[in-house]
């Protein structure tokens, strides 16, 4: 299977806008390599602004070209976008619901080797609880295109986690039916529903081939927008399932598990097992080394799956 | 300046006091120290210099006002109905449940409000984007901010101030409101800010000094903001804490308290005005 960077798209992409949006502005925080920026810098330098290794600066300087009327792009890495800039997102951007758009990369474990300091796991449980904000987690860089463009033509605060990883490409550019705030059923199953987003998307389809060897059909739901999250697709999907899986490059507390299990909670409560992060800081290793340590795996997926379906 | 408009400034300014004090009074709490030191500062922009238009508060070509030191807002309240943005009774609901006027500014339910303010640092902050995005529409607006001297002391005002430098931001004028109060005491002994004219003269801006209660000193600095190309301007404002109230002067205690009925009396007769 091909694999792409989310990042790389999320650079693309933006070259892509900049040609056809003059409105587009970008800014990044020293680190226009890594995010992909750059790209945009080339093809635009005088739309693009390095605001230096200042992240609170980086969103303070993006509130102001929105209040201007330009559309911007504030990239730096999902640790410092989130952590250092928080209160910022959450007074300047979220509360005046800003036409700010934050796409940050480097988020999750899959940072490997740079270490706990650099893998955000609690970047989409900080966003998630400020009003105003959307949050978008891609699966693969065709997704992560459409969500790009699809932001650029949303009106207010937006959160885009990209990783440094490349991951699988699971979605056809032709076929995908993208659109913020719906979630994707990729696969159907009886037995259990496997509720996902970014890079774990792709780890449910491999449970599921593996399920199925053993005779348990799930459903792979990706969830690419976690807030506002589609209630519809979910309660659906435990109710033809009587479980669920939810799986996720976070820390277990406050993201996607989160979110699912406090739906179910109050309208449709199902067994459930949250695949994530347990509560704890990573470490260096490859980034394949460390979903195998932290339990997030497709077999760690198929071991919840069968948990789950003894639950029911 | 004319002679006439020095009077009409200085009366407006008064104005603008007694409609802070009786605010607060109205609201119960509030800022009272840090609205009045800033009160000629903001009159002197909205009633000389600015070309903004409060039928039109989104009119492209407008000068822009940011209040960085967001807590200071029923000052800017004040000058924002004076000027026409709202009604003035609106003044007398500020920080009152589903009142218009918050307790420190709203852009989204505010007309006049550039910024939604309160947080440090931050406003100043979007200044930075605010006026990158005029350069690039080639627009000559100009955007004039407003911090306070306790605010210094956030890490973001100096990326802000770095990145104004570096980006030869020349059309922004930054007004720095020293009236050397902040809400523990003075800054010298909280956490001190001086030579502050030094740190900002190494950060490549433009620095003057000069008497914030003073318009003729106000608006040569301004006008000289104006001229100077090529790097932002800080002006350093030299103001005295709850000015022309004189159990408020120089009274930290009087950073964020409303005063009560009688103290609103003499507070008004001091500045001219009567209870309404």
């Amino acid at each position: 299977m091909e694999k792409v960077a989310t990042r790389d798209a999320y650079g693309k992409t933006l070259v892509e806008l900049g040609k056809t949006n003059e409105n587009i502005v970008v800014l990044d925080a020293d680190l226009s390599g890594s995010t992909k920026t750059i790209s945009f810098k080339k093809e635009f330098p005088d739309r693009f602004f390095n605001m230096g290794i200042a992240e609170q600066n980086l969103i303070g300087t993006a509130v102001g070209f929105a209040a201007a009327g330009k559309i911007p792009f504030a990239s730096t890495f999902a640790m410092f976008a989130t952590g250092r800039a928080f209160e910022i997102i959450r007074n300047s951007v979220c509360y005046p619901k800003m036409n700010v758009k934050i796409c940050a990369t480097h988020a999750g474990i899959t940072v490997g080797e740079d270490g706990a300091s650099h893998q955000a796991l609690e970047d989409i449980a900080c966003m998630r609880a400020i009003p105003n904000m959307t949050i978008i987690n891609p699966a693969d860089s065709v997704s992560t295109r459409e969500a790009v463009l699809q932001a650029a033509r949303y009106q207010g605060p937006v959160y885009i986690r990209l990783g440094r990883a490349k991951v699988p490409v699971i979605y056809e550019p032709s076929s995908l039916q993208f659109e913020i705030g719906k979630g994707i059923q990729l696969e159907e199953g009886k037995d259990a529903a496997v509720i996902a987003t970014g890079v774990m998307v792709a780890e449910a389809l491999k449970a599921r081939e593996i399920l199925k060897e053993e005779g348990i059909e799930i459903k792979v739901i990706d969830i690419h927008t976690i807030k506002p999250i589609d209630e519809e697709l979910i309660l659906k999907a435990a109710q033809q399932t009587g479980a669920v899986v939810t799986a996720e490059e976070h820390n277990i507390i406050g993201g996607l598990g989160s979110a699912v299990a406090e739906l179910l909670a109050e309208h449709c409560p199902t067994p459930m097992k949250r695949i994530g992060v347990k509560d704890t800081f990573g470490e260096s290793g490859s980034g394949e080394e460390l979903m195998k340590k932290y339990g997030l795996t497709a077999q760690d997926i198929v071991q919840a799956v069968k948990e789950v379906v003894k639950m029911k | 300046m004319k002679e006439k408009d020095l009077e009409r400034l200085k009366k407006i300014a008064a104005e603008i006091r007694q409609d802070i004090i009786q605010s607060i009074h109205k609201a119960g709490s509030g800022h009272p120290g840090g609205s009045l030191s800033a009160a000629d500062i903001v009159t002197a922009l909205y009633f000389y210099k600015m070309k903004v238009e409060p039928e039109n508060p989104k009119w492209e070509e407008r000068d822009r006002f940011i209040l960085s030191k967001g807590h200071a807002a029923p000052v800017l309240y004040a000058a924002l109905a004076r000027k026409g943005f709202f009604p003035r009774e609106e003044l007398f609901k500020l920080r009152k449940l589903n009142a218009m006027l918050q307790g420190h500014p709203d852009m989204k339910g505010t007309p006049g409000v550039e910024m939604s303010t309160g947080s440090l640092g931050q406003g100043f902050s979007a200044s930075i984007g605010m006026g990158l995005a005029l350069k690039l529409d080639k627009r000559e607006s100009r955007i004039y901010v407003l911090l306070g001297d306790g605010e210094m002391q956030e890490g973001i005002v100096w990326e802000a101030g770095m990145a104004a430098a570096h980006y030869q931001l020349d059309n922004l004028t930054a007004i720095l409101d020293y009236n050397g109060l902040q809400i523990d005491g003075k800054n010298d002994d909280v956490m001190r800010i001086q030579p502050i004219a030094q740190k900002w003269e190494s950060f490549g801006w433009n620095v003057l000094e000069i008497d914030g209660h003073c318009f003729e000193e106000i608006i040569e600095a301004l006008e000289q903001a104006e001229k100077t190309k090529g790097r932002p301007t800080m002006i350093i404002a030299k103001t005295i804490k709850g000015k022309g109230v004189s159990f408020m002067e120089n009274a930290p205690d009087w950073h964020g308290k409303a005063p009560n009925d009688e103290e609103t009396q003499i507070a008004l007769r001091e500045l001219g005005g009567v209870q309404g």
